[in-house]
């Protein structure tokens, strides 16, 4: 018999945490009771250290039909419509066993969006990695990721639509896989997953239950250091093909009108799906690990309840309903047993057999769980930080050794900036047929069959700026994502966020946290965007150091009409270019260059300020941007953003495969500085000649400062007779250059 | 088999099949023609006049493309629609299924890019003469996505010869220009081969997706012309 008093700490628990199971149960846990607390209040499935802050974040709105606290968010479109959608990070197996952690993180994130009742309808991801000419395992990881998400969605016929990569040397010892899917569902059939009706039954259904992913929710709760390879273990194996049956068989259920309450197995398998159905009704259940379908016949009850074997889902039903359920299931060839009964006595009692092996009070694995609120301290490396990332002589020192042309080829063959097409080609983008917009354009737009309407959506986040500025840095987040939105057409109508942080027990990571959730707070605020659901990875850390604060938000926006879907593209020769919200008279202190990919390029440093964000004045560019499109005045809308204007004008001639002839006006007479800056509120568009005047009263009315800055036409891209190269170069190594890296 | 004059089409769904939502939209949607879906585990239908095997991934694929799917009880009836002349296309995971159930000749091997590829690519239409692509003028290119793990169709030099003789090529990637070589060939496919047919011109294997690409908001139209030439060709 192991001694509880020993294993503890081994499970992750903390001293105070273990006194406190005592209290809770007035007496010592048993292993297996041990194990369950152990994944319930680990962070990931508590959010003990978060959840005081996210507490404060707008979760209501006109379009909210679900908040937080459900396995995903819900959002009205209209007709009876509704999308459902989170994001999830599965950052440490990913570390470890990229191909299954990044397969795997796919296959959660889509369970838990088929458990609200709604079909998948596509997905998005955002990777971190660190740099990819640093070394081969970078490369390796990279692979396998892409690879993995890849295998998984493809075979369940569920479109992978958009997302973003970056690569930061931050990233080296910890990559980010952060995974998000979006459903469509019939208001009327959308489903919850609160356990009700005494008597009532829980039906097990889909893959048998193995030895993976045991602890695996312990695990992704911890730093990553040298034993973290022999953690591979705990991460699950997929089985994309059982999932696509698992989740036509689930439709099919609900369609029937056969299941009351729907929950997914994610981390920590069956005892957090049941526990959190049981908790949301405020009621007892009593599960039988002996009538779980087992892989190894030799697992033992603590096993079987932590499991976190994949495709596997929980239905609450009426016992009379039972045979039908299961004809179903036998129609496709997949378990479904009956494991749990609920009960009114408010305890999770488990059972093999007959003989009772543990009894917890219900609350005290969730509502009573601890909660922290860490100590936060501003960071040591932000006290002596830099205010200028960059001097008057360090421009002129890279003007002296570099060529425009050569600086504008290395910042568009950065793998940050340039076309992430080899990720995506590994993507099926295309199964349902409804990709409006493909891939590389601002946001990803879904058309929505029978309707006029389509939704779109954009993933960002800027760990470097985050890391100078965490408020401001999470400010731009949530701005950026609106204005890839507005770029395309779409009204932002709410948002999932994916927040990526080191450990929180640490002061200085904590105050970064605290500070990137106040400026999330305030965006989405300002923005009126709801937070619907979301997902925090804490111990984002390998070897002591942690990677720059990244939360990755992922926004939905609605069109009205898929006429109106604008993309990023300059369409005909002689069409106007015009720079919306620049104001070269407004001054300003900061150089809008601390963070940029120039000065990681050229100066191989992330220093200075985060570009400054006035978050009133960006909301009045997104909506100018909006209305312009509504009135049908431009052919294309960009923004401006990593990389600065020059890559702007680069894409938007790259996507329509045009030349464009650029002059615009000088920042200080700083060409460098004009083009590659990062400054924040700022698009660019294209429109026919003849509506120049059109646009051009509607922006004085609005006081948004507009600026021609030239026409598209031509085969070359010339900006102000500084940069001067053929479209069909530019192309060449926008498109290819990750592939060429890749293949070294 | 008691053919109704008006088409009427059976789309198979097999586990893992996941494009046969697309091509009820486009047939029932957009082209307006009665269908259906027809589980695997049927054993035969008598209403439909035409079938079509979608893409996906049948039974996960987990061993060869389509291996699996073949044994269902629904492919003994397709063997008896095809060898009374009924009309049977394949796409993607439906060609390999095809190929595994020999109603069409050659194998599909991995991409040799060893990767996944979704992109659109350009099409000769070799052949106009057949019940598939008569919609199509002899010589055009035109531009489909591809979707494939496994689409490197491979047959040996004498299945080839026996293809060319009797004009069962019916698609071939391309470039811009028509040019089939191996710069235009995205996954190793012997001779640029991307869709072939029967010696008796009833049953059409292609990688592409012309499901895919039959409406303007998704980029393209040009993969109606299969659906309607199946229309118009159906006894």
């Amino acid at each position: 018999m192991l001694d509880v008093e020993k294993e503890y700490a081994k499970l992750g628990l903390k001293k105070d945490e273990f006194e406190k199971i005592k209290s809770f149960l007035k007496r010592k846990p048993n292993y297996l009771e041990l194990s369950i607390y152990s994944v319930m209040w680990s962070e990931h499935c508590s959010y003990k250290s978060s959840r005081s802050l996210l507490k404060n974040f707008k979760t209501t709105g006109t379009y909210v039909l679900q908040g937080p606290g459900e396995n995903a968010g819900i959002l009205d479109i209209g007709d009876n419509q509704a999308i459902v959608f989170k994001m999830e990070s599965h950052n440490h197996p990913s570390a470890v066993e990229p191909y299954q952690g990044a397969a795997t993180g796919i296959g959660g994130i889509i369970r838990d969006i088929f458990a609200m009742g709604a079909r998948p309808i596509c997905s998005l991801n955002s990777l971190r990695f660190g740099k990819l000419d640093t070394s081969q395992h970078q490369k390796y990881l990279f692979e396998m990721v892409v690879k993995g998400i890849g295998d998984y969605g493809n075979c369940m016929g569920i479109p992978t639509i958009g997302g973003e990569v970056y690569f930061d040397k931050t990233y080296e010892g910890n990559c980010l896989v952060n995974a998000m899917s979006v459903g469509l569902a019939q208001k009327d059939k959308l489903i919850k997953s609160k356990a009700f009706g005494i008597g009532n039954q829980l039906v097990l259904i889909g893959s048998s239950t193995g030895r993976d992913g045991i602890h695996g929710a312990t695990f992704a709760s911890d730093e990553l250091n040298e034993e973290s390879e022999a953690r591979r273990p705990s991460v699950q194996v997929g089985d994309p093909f059982m999932e696509k049956v698992v989740l036509e068989v689930c439709l099919e259920l609900l369609d029937k009108k056969l299941i009351l309450g729907l929950q997914d197995m994610g981390a920590a398998g069956i005892t957090s799906s049941s526990v959190e159905m049981a908790s949301k009704g405020d009621v007892g259940l009593d599960i039988d690990v002996a009538k779980v379908p087992l892989r190894e016949p030799s697992m033992v009850p603590y096993e079987i309840m932590i499991s976190e074997s994949q495709e596997r889902m929980l239905a609450l039903i009426e016992p009379a309903k039972f045979d039908e359920i299961k004809n179903i299931c036998n129609e496709w060839n997949i378990n479904c047993e009956v494991i749990g009964t609920v009960t009114d006595n408010k305890l999770y009692r488990i059972f093999k057999g007959d003989e009772l092996i543990g009894e917890i009070p219900v609350k005290t694995l969730t509502d009573e769980a601890p909660v922290y609120y860490h100590k936060h301290e501003k960071p040591r490396y932000l006290q002596n930080m830099p205010e200028k990332s960059l001097h008057e002589e360090d421009y002129e020192n890279i003007e002296r050794k570099f060529s425009n042309n050569e600086i504008f080829k290395k910042i568009i063959s950065s793998p940050n900036i340039c076309s992430k097409k080899w990720v995506w080609e590994q993507y099926d983008h295309m199964v349902q047929t409804n990709t409006a917009v493909l891939p590389g354009h601002d946001s990803s737009v879904i058309r929505i069959k029978n309707t006029k309407k389509a939704v779109a959506f954009s993933c960002d986040g800027n760990g470097r700026y985050c890391y100078l500025e965490p408020y401001n840095g999470a400010l731009i987040a949530v701005a950026e994502t609106a204005r890839n939105l507005a770029c395309s057409g779409a009204l932002p109508i709410g948002l999932t966020d994916c927040l990526n942080f080191g450990n929180p027990e640490k002061p200085g990571i904590f105050w970064q946290f605290k500070n990137v959730i106040e400026g999330i707070i305030k965006a989405c605020e300002v923005f009126d965007i709801p937070v619907i659901s979301g997902n925090v990875s804490f111990y984002n850390e390998s070897f002591g150091k942690a990677i720059h604060p990244t939360p990755v938000i992922a926004t939905a926006g609605l069109i009205k009409d898929v006429e109106k879907i604008t993309d990023s593209g300059f369409k005909d020769d002689n069409d106007e270019i015009i720079l919306l919200g620049r104001d070269l008279n407004n001054k300003s202190d900061n150089d809008n260059m601390g963070g940029s990919e120039f000065l990681e390029i050229f100066f191989d440093k992330v220093e200075g300020k985060c570009p400054d964000i006035d978050i009133e004045y960006e909301k009045k560019i997104q909506k100018t941007c909006l209305e312009l499109i509504d009135r049908r005045l431009i052919k294309s809308a960009h923004d401006v953003s990593s990389g600065g204007l020059a890559v702007t004008i680069a894409e938007s001639c790259i996507y329509g495969k045009k030349g464009a002839e650029i002059n615009a006006g000088l920042l200080e007479n700083n060409f460098l500085k004009t083009f590659y800056s990062e400054t924040q509120s700022q698009i660019v568009v294209s429109c026919l000649p003849e509506n120049f005047k059109k646009i051009e009263e509607y922006c004085n009315n609005e006081k948004i400062p507009l600026e021609r800055i030239g026409r598209v036409g031509g085969t070359i891209l010339n900006i102000n007779s500084e940069i001067n190269i053929h479209i069909g170069e530019i192309i060449n190594i926008y498109d290819n250059n990750i592939e060429k890296i890749m293949t070294i | 088999m008691p053919f109704d004059k008006k088409p009427y089409f059976g789309i198979l769904v097999f586990p893992g099949t996941n494009c046969e939502t697309d091509c009820f939209h486009v047939l029932n949607n957009i082209l307006k023609v009665r269908c259906k879906y027809i589980w695997h585990k049927e054993s035969h239908d008598d209403d439909i006049n035409a079938i079509i095997i979608p893409g996906g991934f049948s039974y996960g694929d987990y061993l060869r493309s389509g291996a699996v799917a073949r044994f269902s009880p629904i492919m003994s009836f397709v063997r008896e629609f095809a060898s009374k002349g009924g009309l049977v296309t394949g796409i993607c995971n439906g060609f390999q299924i095809l190929l595994e159930e020999n109603l069409l000749p050659g194998a599909m091997l991995r991409n040799n890019t060893l990767k996944f590829i979704c992109r659109y690519s350009y099409l000769k239409v070799i052949d106009a003469g057949n019940p598939f692509t008569s919609g199509y003028e002899k010589g055009k290119i035109i531009s489909m996505p591809i979707r494939h793990n496994e689409g490197n169709y491979y047959i040996d030099e004498k299945g080839l010869i026996d293809l060319k003789e009797n004009n069962q090529i019916i698609l071939k990637y391309c470039n811009s220009d028509g040019i089939t070589d191996a710069s235009s060939n995205p996954n190793g496919s012997i001779e640029n081969i991307a869709g072939i047919c029967n010696k008796k011109r009833n049953v059409f294997g292609l990688m592409p997706h012309p499901e895919a690409c039959c409406e303007k908001i998704l980029g393209s139209d040009d993969g109606r012309a299969v659906f309607e030439s199946m229309i118009n060709n159906i006894i």
